[in-house]
């Protein structure tokens, strides 16, 4: 067993056992931590297959700045997650004779698992980049060449997100003061402010 | 021409039936009834113009349309012309035209109609322009389908116009009998035309009649075991005929269906359309001149038809059901004459039937009419003073159909009135013919000649003399019809006296002679100026058969002429040489049924009560018809309701409206109920339908999959 | 690439035209150029039709056979293209009156379609993928669109995680195949999987079927539908009812016939089954909904199941059944929301079944289109509804699944039921519905249209026929 080998299989515990205990932990912060486990040991599998530049890009925006949002929003809203699984308690031996079920079939799938005539799996990391080109070239040339209709199609779904996210949230409330730098800018003192004698006695 | 006289009826029944909103009550009317004149008109001009041997095969045909082409059944719409038709055509046209203009008057108020909100009449015109051309296209048709169509085309218009009042119960009760009776007769014509079509290939009558000598030799297996092809064939087309002319066993729709108006008796159950099934046996006669069981089986039912339909006819009271069973009894005579053989003989009496029980009818119609729509004859009496023209019209009517004429004076025809021509030449043909049924039919249709005369007298009597019985109201309002009713009476008179000797020639006067007018054989001259009856038939008549010259006919090809006569038929020619008292036979019933009416109506009034008394199961026998009608509710009627009523209520109701409704509200809501609430609105139930699904995918796929 | 571009330059386009909608939107007036835009987008889309209509025949391949252009995917184009048209046109003033027309609600619609354009053209898995993300995207955002409301937000939160899982599944489907064919391109999986075929790749296109049943809303995946048609506003459900389906039912044809071609007897067996479920489903659940909105649900659920039917026959003229059958639901059912759209009372929108009791005496002709429209939609000879079941059923027959046939004859009696019942309650309904009368023009226009079309359209179905056989004929070879 090499230590790659040894790492490999480190790596992927890691990743399933992340995974499962974010379904299975009570409490919601936990179970964001344990996501970031989970990406981390995935981020550790893309190493060992040479794609340190995917295994970066993980760190940083899935460990950085998706679970953190995570973590902020879970750690914000106090929702009783153990109330709702209460519920989900009910289905419990149900879904778990399902699961059970699926997973041996899937079981039996990859017991018998063929490929087709001419097709082989990768033993080497350096056939997926290629040439052994780096990483990030490898990757442009398959965004930019090979895949550049999906990747304009990916570009198009992130606007929808975007576009989706302003049309559902972004409120323009007519009674909020807002700052409005011209108006102060050209702000004449004379106009702001009117003095009144008031005789003694009489009030307004 | 053909074309037009076909169509005018129904180009008037279209208009009067849906147009008349557009050109009012009236202006409808008109139409059809003017329509009708063209028609009648043209035919009589087709009639007199028809010359058999201008044409080959003695017919000729008028192509309308392409019809039915299906596999080997090749079908047009076309009109065959020959002597047949012809006949036929001026019989319907120039009755439906008179019945027409009758029923301006006849129909000008009905109390089962409101005057002010319905309009009736339009309609009972387009339903009689529309049976006219019904009947038009059953006589002209070239095929079989083509005359089942007008066949069952007739069938209908009868059944609107029995049922045309239709607020009485007893109206649509007759109708639905007709229709239903008629089902009867049709299945077998349809079964007929069937095994036609199986045997010959062909519907076509050219085809048919050619095919006649082979298919007599011929056997089908139907039922149980085989038969002589020819014999099944015209004993189903003959269950047609009966059918449609009343014959005994289907005869019951016909005295019930005087529940419709009184033109329509006239026109459809007297004149025209009863006699389809006659027209039908004489139209198929290269095929029944080879059947021979069948034609006695015809000479056996004509003869109890005219026997028991005068017995029934005795006793009954209404005035129109006299006349419907003298009617039945008429058709009888045809049937015998078909059955041995003078076809020519059965439409001669055809013809002559149709003039002068289009005018008994109408007569009485005019009589209701003047009566307000009293039927019953025990409350008529001394009438004749009340309505003159009517009492004259039906005396020449009664005279008519009674045969009364000059026995024994031949001036080239007999002297007499038409029924006394025709009838007399039946009951001639009927003994000439010299078989068992035939001379049984002699006697019995002479037993029938003494009754028709003592019903029709009876008729007369009781209506137009003696005291005025009845509603004494109503005989003080008693008055003639109007002339549009008058009229025709007057018209139809003419062809009641006249008919008869005008066209003996054509019809019965010898061999030669029927043959030239039906264009079956050309004839040489001299053969027409032979006559069997030599001039005042003093004996030499008789002697002529027994010269020893035995009597000779060339052999005619069937198909040949509108009528077929085998080579060994010699019935027509035998005819003339009848003993002299045979011909005088009818003469003599008829003048004791003369005397014997006279006796029990004039003389002697109460003589009819007290043997009504005497012979009180006799009396009650006929007057319930037989119980004919009471057997078939007990064999037919209540069996069909019994199980008509078990499959209602247990199959129809329970098992099957049960069994749906079970499953539609029991079982159905149930899956609703389940499927609400498996909606339940929560996303982790829908999550788990997918995922259930999923599983079934994948489990399916394991199970069945790689195959 | 310039082809590759050539090829898909109607995609090309209506995106361009949706970016430079949002630039102008959001500098220029904002939600007042809301109603200008639907009118503008209605038009685009005609003319994208139009254009990609009278292309001309031929099959083009783009980016590697990644996209494909043939006359199948110009037929769902071209249904795609109008239905949206449509649905724009009918649901301007219905948004404007409730407040809802912002002007991103068109350019939103204009993207689901470049989306539903990709997804019928697709011939790789990951570009089906691309297509059909894009297209949920803004379906979910459209959904939710009423933000306001409680319904309408719980509609797009429910539509966006079931939709998750549904691509969840659909992934791990198209991983599976990856595996076993070592390619995403149909071209590639078609030639990989032929014959005998493993486990695996069965369990690849099992899960495959699962996503794309959820898209066109086939039980058991169906779930989603009914509380999604009741939330969202009216004519995002109308929306939802047609352009969506129409490129699920292309995209799904696509893959079982462009991917798996070559082991029918698999695939057939998952339609069947999907579609006897969504039949019998949809025909029976519908019967116990007071909300017309609810039952047009099911009622697309059942439509689905025919529409798969067609699709099961695995055979070129059960192709040409289905989108004969697509294109006369989609009419149909233009028809039936222009209806439900025009039903208020003081203004606010009614939805109960119960409110049309009597309709007929207030609106008769409009009773009258919606009578035309619920028969044919239940089937009934002789409108052209029932040639569209006719044609699913013959294929089925001819393609010897007359079980298939039989069972979807007794789902449509089943289903005639609650269209008949909207009937009776219009013409014999207990007391007098206090609908509004009059509404809009254009609303009024769609409803006779599309009834008219369900009449008129037995002579030839507007050769339709044709059209749907050359695109078959495309499609499967």
């Amino acid at each position: 067993m090499t230590p790659v080998v040894l790492t490999f299989y480190l790596f992927a515990i890691a990743c399933i056992a992340g995974g499962l205990f974010t379904v299975i932990s009570r409490n919601p912060v936990h179970s964001v931590l344990w996501l970031i486990l989970s990406f981390l040991s995935a981020a550790g599998l893309f190493v060992l297959l040479g794609a340190e530049f995917i295994a970066m890009l993980l760190i940083i925006v899935y460990v950085g700045a998706v679970a953190v949002l995570f973590l902020f929003v879970v750690m914000m809203l106090d929702v009783d997650f153990a109330e709702l699984k209460g519920e989900l308690a009910r289905y419990m031996p149900l879904a778990l004779l399902i699961g059970v079920v699926i997973l041996m079939q899937l079981a039996m799938a990859f017991g018998v698992w063929t490929t087709a005539d001419g097709v082989s799996i990768a033993a080497e990391p350096d056939a997926v980049a290629g040439g052994g080109a780096h990483n990030t070239e490898a990757l442009g040339r398959i965004l930019y060449d090979q895949y550049f209709l999906l990747f304009q199609l990916a570009g198009l779904i992130l606007l929808v997100a975007m576009v989706g996210a302003i049309v559902l949230t972004l409120r323009h409330r007519t009674n909020v003061k807002r700052q409005d730098v011209l108006a102060q800018m050209y702000r004449d003192p004379a106009k702001a402010m009117e003095l009144k004698d008031i005789k003694p006695g009489q009030g307004l | 021409m053909e074309t037009i006289i076909l169509f005018a009826p129904l180009v008037g029944a279209l208009i009067c039936g849906f147009g008349w909103r557009v050109i009012g009550e009236v202006a409808a009317q008109w139409t059809a009834t003017l329509f009708l004149f063209l028609a009648a008109i043209l035919s009589w001009v087709t009639f007199l113009t028809f010359d058999p041997f201008a044409h080959e095969g003695g017919a000729y045909t008028v192509t309308v349309l392409r019809w039915i082409e299906s596999g080997s059944l090749a079908t047009d719409w076309a009109i065959r012309m020959d002597r047949l038709t012809a006949t036929m055509l001026i019989v319907i046209t120039t009755v439906s035209a008179l019945v027409h203009l009758y029923s301006f008057g006849y129909m000008a108020h009905d109390d089962n109609f409101d005057d002010a909100r319905e309009s009736y009449r339009p309609r009972f015109f387009a339903y009689l322009s529309f049976f006219t051309f019904a009947m038009l296209m059953l006589v002209t048709a070239d095929n079989l389908v083509q005359l089942f169509f007008g066949w069952e085309g007739v069938g209908l218009a009868s059944y609107l116009l029995i049922g045309f009042y239709f607020r009485k119960p007893s109206a649509n009760a007759a109708a639905i009998k007709a229709f239903v009776v008629n089902r009867v007769g049709d299945f077998g014509l349809a079964l007929g035309i069937f095994a036609i079509f199986l045997m010959v290939d062909s519907i076509s009558f050219n085809d048919i009649f050619a095919a006649a000598p082979e298919l007599a030799e011929k056997e089908i297996t139907f039922l149980w075991t085989t038969w002589p092809a020819i014999e099944l064939i015209c004993f189903l087309l003959f269950i047609g005929a009966m059918g449609k002319s009343a014959q005994f066993i289907l005869h019951t729709w016909l005295p019930d269906a005087m529940e419709g108006p009184t033109p329509v008796s006239a026109l459809i159950h007297a004149a025209t359309m009863v006699t389809a099934g006659v027209f039908l046996v004489c139209r198929m006669s290269p095929l029944m001149e080879f059947a021979d069981w069948t034609q006695s089986f015809i000479v056996w039912i004509g003869l109890i038809t005219a026997f028991f339909a005068a017995t029934v006819g005795l006793v009954q009271n209404d005035i129109k059901r006299v006349i419907a069973y003298s009617t039945c009894s008429q058709l009888g005579y045809m049937f015998v004459a078909a059955g041995v053989g003078v076809y020519s003989v059965a439409m001669f009496h055809l013809l002559t039937h149709a003039f002068f029980k289009a005018m008994l009818f109408l007569g009485a119609g005019s009589v209701i009419h003047g009566m307000h729509h009293e039927q019953d004859m025990r409350n008529y009496g001394g009438l004749r003073r009340k309505m003159p023209y009517t009492f004259w019209a039906m005396m020449v009517g009664t005279l008519a159909i009674t045969g009364v004429g000059i026995p024994l004076l031949y001036l080239g025809f007999p002297v007499g009135f038409a029924g006394f021509v025709s009838k007399d030449a039946i009951i001639e043909s009927a003994y000439a013919a010299g078989t068992d049924a035939s001379i049984v039919a002699f006697w019995g249709l002479v037993a029938a000649a003494l009754m028709t005369s003592f019903y029709s007298w009876r008729l007369m009597f009781l209506t137009f003399y003696g005291e005025a019985r009845g509603d004494h109201h109503t005989h003080e309002h008693a008055h003639e019809s109007p002339m549009v009713m008058v009229a025709p009476l007057g018209v139809l008179a003419v062809g009641a006296i006249f008919a008869g000797m005008v066209f003996y020639k054509p019809f019965f006067g010898s061999d030669a002679s029927v043959d030239k007018f039906f264009g079956n054989m050309k004839v040489e001259e001299h053969a027409l100026a032979e006559d069997p009856v030599s001039p005042l038939m003093l004996g030499a008549a008789h002697a002529a058969g027994e010269d020893g010259k035995e009597h000779k006919r060339a052999a005619q090809v069937p198909g040949q002429g509108a009528i077929y006569i085998a080579e060994d038929n010699h019935v027509l020619h035998e005819a003339h040489l009848v003993p002299k008292w045979v011909k005088l036979s009818p003469f003599l019933a008829m003048l004791a049924g003369f005397l014997l009416a006279y006796q029990f109506y004039i003389r002697r009034p109460d003589w009819p009560e007290r043997l009504a008394e005497n012979q009180r199961y006799l009396y009650n026998f006929l007057l319930n018809k037989w119980y004919v009608d009471e057997i078939y509710d007990f064999l037919f009627v209540k069996p069909a309701m019994w199980v008509g009523t078990f499959l209602w209520k247990k199959g129809d109701g329970a098992t099957i409206d049960g069994g749906l409704n079970g499953l539609a509200m029991g079982i159905v809501p149930f899956f609703t109920r389940l499927a609400g609430r498996a909606q339940s609105g929560y996303i982790f139930t829908y999550a788990f339908a997918m995922v259930l699904g999923i599983l079934v995918l994948v489990t399916w796929m394991t199970l069945a999959g790689g195959n | 690439m310039s082809a590759d571009l050539n090829i898909i330059l109607p995609e090309i386009f209506l995106s361009i035209f949706a970016m430079l909608g949002l630039v102008v939107g959001a500098y220029g007036g904002k939600d007042k150029l809301a109603a200008l835009f639907v009118w503008v987008t209605s038009a685009v889309l005609v003319a994208t039709a139009a254009w990609i209509g009278f292309q001309g025949a031929g099959t083009g391949r783009a980016f590697g056979g990644m996209f494909v252009d043939d006359g199948f995917a110009r037929f769902a184009k071209v249904t795609i293209l109008l239905a949206g048209a449509a649905i724009l046109l009918m649901s301007e003033s219905y948004m404007a009156r409730r407040d809802l027309l912002r002007f991103e609600y068109p350019l939103l619609i204009v993207l689901a379609i470049v989306g539903m354009m990709v997804m019928v053209s697709a011939g790789d898995l990951i570009a089906l993928y691309m297509g059909l993300e894009l297209q949920s995207l803004a379906l979910y955002v459209v959904a939710a669109l009423r933000r306001d409301s409680v319904k309408s937000t719980e509609a797009g939160l429910k539509y966006f995680v079931l939709g998750a899982l549904s691509s969840g599944l659909l992934l791990y489907g198209a991983s599976l195949v990856y595996g076993f064919a070592g390619t995403t391109l149909f071209a590639g999986i078609i030639e990989a999987a032929e014959g005998e075929t493993p486990l695996g790749l069965l369990f690849g296109l099992a899960f495959i079927c699962a996503g794309l049943a959820f898209k066109i809303s086939a039980a058991p995946f169906h779930m989603w539908t009914p509380d999604v048609y009741e939330g969202s506003p009216t004519p995002v459900t109308a929306f939802f009812a047609t352009a969506p389906k129409v490129a699920a039912m292309g995209l799904f044809a696509r893959v079982v016939h462009d991917a798996f071609g070559g082991v029918i007897g698999d695939w057939q067996q998952i339609l069947a089954v999907l579609s006897v479920a969504s039949m019998f489903l949809g025909a029976i659940a519908a019967i116990g909904q007071t909300n017309i909105k609810r039952l047009m649900a099911y009622s697309s659920i059942a439509h689905m199941g025919y529409a798969l039917m067609g699709l099961a026959a695995g055979t070129a003229q059960g192709v040409e059944a289905m989108l004969i059958y697509m294109a006369i639901y989609v009419t149909m059912n233009i028809g039936t929301f222009a209806f439900i759209l025009s039903m208020e009372k003081d203004g606010a929108p009614v939805v109960e079944i119960n409110a049309l009791s009597l309709y007929s005496k207030r609106e008769p002709m409009k009773a009258l289109a919606m009578l035309v429209l619920l028969f044919s939609l239940a089937g009934v000879p002789p409108l052209v509804g029932f040639f569209a079941k006719y044609s699913v059923l013959l294929a089925a027959v001819d393609a010897g699944l007359a079980w298939l046939a039989i069972l979807g004859v007794v789902a449509s009696v089943i289903g005639a039921f609650y269209y008949l019942r909207i009937v009776y309650l219009m013409y014999f309904g207990a007391d007098e519905s206090e609908l509004d009368t009059g509404g809009s023009g254009i609303l009024w226009g769609f409803l006779i249209a599309s009834a008219a079309a369900m009449v008129f359209g037995v002579v030839n179905l507007f050769g339709v026929e044709g059209a749907a056989a050359a695109a078959a004929a495309a499609l499967v070879n």
